[in-house]
């Protein structure tokens, strides 16, 4: 509460501050919990169901919390084109969660992307922001150890 | 210090970088650099000076072109031509300062070339090289040459003299001047640059914005992040010469939130030049919010007011109501970092590059199956032929030219046969694509132009706002349609319905994400017919792409029974013993390609057809 609070106050609780606010709430917490927009609406006077249309209008926010490794998968044109949805498939598979879900022990999420720069080391995956490129299906089981 | 000063100081700086006694090292720290390993890079090189005890400066530059062979450096010393090597790796990168920096030899390995860099301007074996020759490195100049963090590297090469020669301008002379040199703009549509000045210019309203669209949505291009991790102050300087001629109270830059690191060579960029006192107007950085369709300049605005980015119809344009409803110009990045060139270098440099309606430059992000892929900037004119086959080396892999896709979700797919297509506005509309903001994507005969098109169609339906009936529906059913035919359930009224659908939704939507989006369907429709029926009439994907209509085999001649793909598969598919030839289970079968990554003997292949 502190936190959200403190992200609050640096803005007026304008209308254009809502999609930063929410940028930040999602920053702090790593997805949008439902008390922080319950907060937001009485700071700015919009209604609740306002911020949700808004907030799930945008790709970029999540309602449900990231797990410990975020995993995003590019699945740009060339990673497309090099076999991207193999590799999202084989993670699905070696995860057994759906992209945009995170695993019941918090361990992993998962999230696909249009491109993420390095389209000629392509298809890529991002654990945590460090980027593997040019990466292989049989290499997931490695990469993504699971604890049991 | 008043600016000439100021120009001076800085001019002595930069240039000791390449003709200093202290040794510098050039590292590529744009985004492609960092994935490609740069920050490793740099470190090695960090420790390796602090070990050896060399002084010498480390300079981190944006991307000068060469992706496809990050990480690249540049090793300066002393009067000579620097030499730029890429791709580093650790190894070569120790060897680079041991050899080239303390023993003054130049290292034999993965050369990409010399570069020298004084006031006259730059040159080297490098701008010679097959990936450079026939690029004009305009826009796109001072990339991977200077450290955009660093405000001096700018001024020493000309920045901000552009702002200030248009600040002793009128506005008439503004426009009049980019009227002349013929700019339209990089975002897409292609619209004359200064009509739309001018039509904000001369709306009544005493409060007026300026918008730089920095969204680049298009899933597959990265032109605009380049240039804004390249060079950030050539933007800036664009946005503040068009908040002077239409007198705009405010600026706002549309920044992807996907792009963090041009989000902070933005902003260091603005602290810098708040400093030395040039930023006459407010500018502020949104951050978008991954929505494709907010890459429309009604929706951004709509966006940037908070609310839900929605387009809406069109006239009123956004010149006379605009953001919070008043007259607003909104242009793409490039657009403004071409408008900061038309202003240092003079109008007549920018329009003797190009054709006769389309001037000046085009940056496009070259990706796919080739060998050279990156970043590049050719005179509007080249041909689609130079560019794959000259700049991008040709296929990789000895395979053979299929098709080039341009323009992204709203562009289309030209066959091989086309490739002598010049790259201009009017050529590539005329042919069914577009010249969009510069995706550029070369498909061999590897991939499968049904999927393609489906690849794209999932991408805008997905994208779609909503808000109009045809764009919504009919880019869902035309997906539908296309996921059956890849999946092997098409039948062949499917043709004549994708048709019909696509003109629809061409010709009813409200915004020009519905208008475009059936464009990768029409043009594969219209020059990959053959493909298109293959799927629906035989069940197979003759480049042996679309999963349910291909299979994996072995072949029985090459396989040594090495059972190194029976240990890589994931659902144990393939059968077999020592020694002797194993086969694949196709009930089994996830088709997910791990066995034939592990053939050394290449005897698993992929064939047409379910199996
Ligand atoms: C769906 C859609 C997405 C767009 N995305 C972008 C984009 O990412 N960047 C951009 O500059 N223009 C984009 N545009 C075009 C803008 O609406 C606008 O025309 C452009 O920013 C004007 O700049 P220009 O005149 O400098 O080209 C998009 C248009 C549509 C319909
Ligand atoms: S064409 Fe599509 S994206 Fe554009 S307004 Fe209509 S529904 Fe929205
Ligand atoms: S498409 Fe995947 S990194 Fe560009």
């Amino acid at each position: 509460m502190q936190r959200l609070r403190k992200i609050l106050e640096s803005y007026q609780g304008k209308r254009e501050d809502i999609i930063p606010v929410l940028q930040d709430i999602q920053k702090e917490y790593g997805y949008l919990p439902e008390n922080a927009l319950k907060e937001l609406s009485k700071y700015t006077g919009v209604s609740e169901g306002q911020i949700y249309g808004i907030a799930t209008f945008y790709a970029q926010f999540r309602f449900k919390p990231k797990g410990g490794k975020h995993v995003i998968v590019c699945t740009g044109t060339a990673c497309h084109v090099k076999g991207s949805d193999q590799i999202i498939d084989t993670i699905q598979r070696h995860l057994k969660i759906k992209e945009g879900d995170t695993t019941p022990d918090h361990e992993y999420s998962l999230e696909a992307v249009g491109c993420i720069g390095c389209c000629s080391l392509a298809p890529c995956i991002m654990i945590n922001e460090k980027v593997i490129s040019k990466i292989k299906p049989r290499q997931i089981k490695r990469l993504l150890p699971q604890k049991s | 210090m008043n600016f000439e000063e100021l120009v001076q100081e800085a001019k002595k700086e930069y240039y000791s970088i390449f003709q200093g006694e202290l040794p510098a090292i050039l590292i590529g720290s744009a985004t492609c650099g960092i994935s490609a390993g740069a920050n490793e890079i740099t470190k090695v090189i960090e420790d390796e000076i602090t070990r050896e005890n060399i002084e010498a400066r480390i300079i981190p530059v944006g991307c000068i072109g060469s992706c496809y062979a990050e990480p690249i450096i540049g090793i300066f010393k002393g009067k000579k031509e620097g030499v730029l090597y890429g791709p580093v790796n650790k190894n070569l990168a120790k060897k680079i300062i041991k050899e080239n920096i303390m023993e003054d030899k130049t290292v034999k390995e993965n050369i990409l070339g010399t570069i020298h860099v004084n006031e006259a301007g730059t040159g080297g074996s490098f701008f010679e090289s097959d990936f450079m020759r026939l690029q004009s490195r305009q826009i796109l100049r001072r990339c991977g040459l200077i450290n955009p963090e660093d405000i001096n590297h700018y001024l020493a090469t000309g920045g901000y003299t552009g702002l200030l020669k248009a600040l002793e301008m009128g506005a008439d002379e503004i426009i009049n001047t980019i009227k002349k040199s013929g700019l339209r703009g990089r975002g897409g549509a292609g619209f004359p640059t200064w009509l739309k000045w001018n039509l904000c210019r001369q709306s009544n309203s005493q409060e007026k914005y300026i918008i730089c669209n920095a969204d680049e949505g298009d899933p597959g291009a990265f032109m605009n992040r380049s240039l804004l991790e390249g060079d950030p102050h050539s933007v800036l300087e664009g946005i503040l010469i068009g908040a002077h001629t239409i007198k705009a109270k405010k600026a706002y830059i549309y920044c992807r939130a996907e792009y963090p690191a041009a989000l902070k060579k933005l902003k260091k960029a603005m602290k810098d030049l708040e400093k030395i006192g040039l930023l006459n107007t407010e500018i502020v950085i949104k951050k978008g919010a991954g929505a494709f369709v907010c890459g429309e300049e009604t929706a951004l605005m709509a966006s940037i007011e908070g609310r839900r980015g929605m387009p809406r119809t069109r006239p009123p344009f956004p010149t006379t109501k605009g953001l919070w409803g008043k007259p607003t110009v909104i242009n793409n990045v490039e657009t403004f970092a071409a408008i900061s060139l038309i202003f240092q270098e003079g109008v007549e440099q920018f329009s003797s590059m190009g054709t006769e309606s389309s001037k000046g430059t085009k940056t496009f992000s070259l990706v796919g199956d080739i060998k050279r892929t990156g970043l590049i900037e050719v005179p509007l004119g080249t041909t689609l032929k130079e560019v794959i086959f000259d700049i991008g080396g040709g296929i990789k892999n000895g395979e053979n030219l299929k098709a080039v896709q341009i323009g992204g979700p709203s562009g289309g797919c030209l066959p091989a046969s086309m490739i002598d297509t010049e790259i201009d506005y009017d050529s590539l509309t005329s042919a069914g694509a577009i010249m969009g903001s510069g995706g550029l994507v070369v498909l061999s005969d590897n991939s499968c132009m049904v999927e393609i098109a489906r690849y794209f169609l999932e991408f805008t339906q997905r994208e779609s706002c909503g808000k109009c009936v045809p764009c919504r529906l009919g880019t869902q059913q035309m997906l539908l349609i296309l996921n059956d035919i890849v999946q092997g359930n098409g039948n062949p009224e499917d043709i004549e319905t994708l048709h019909e659908v696509a003109e629809t939704v061409k010709a009813a939507s409200l915004c020009g994400l519905g208008q475009t989006a059936p464009n990768p369907v029409l043009t594969t429709l219209k020059y990959f017919m053959e493909e298109y029926v293959e799927h629906i009439m035989d069940k197979r994907c003759p480049a042996a792409y679309c999963r349910e209509l291909m299979h994996y085999f072995i072949d029985k001649e090459r396989c040594t029974g090495c059972m190194a793909c029976l240990k890589a598969c994931p659902n144990n598919a393939i059968v077999g013993v020592e020694n002797e030839p194993h086969f694949i289970d196709q009930v089994k079968c996830l088709k997910c390609g791990s066995c034939m990554d592990v053939c050394r003997e290449g005897a698993i292949l992929k064939v047409p057809g379910p199996g």
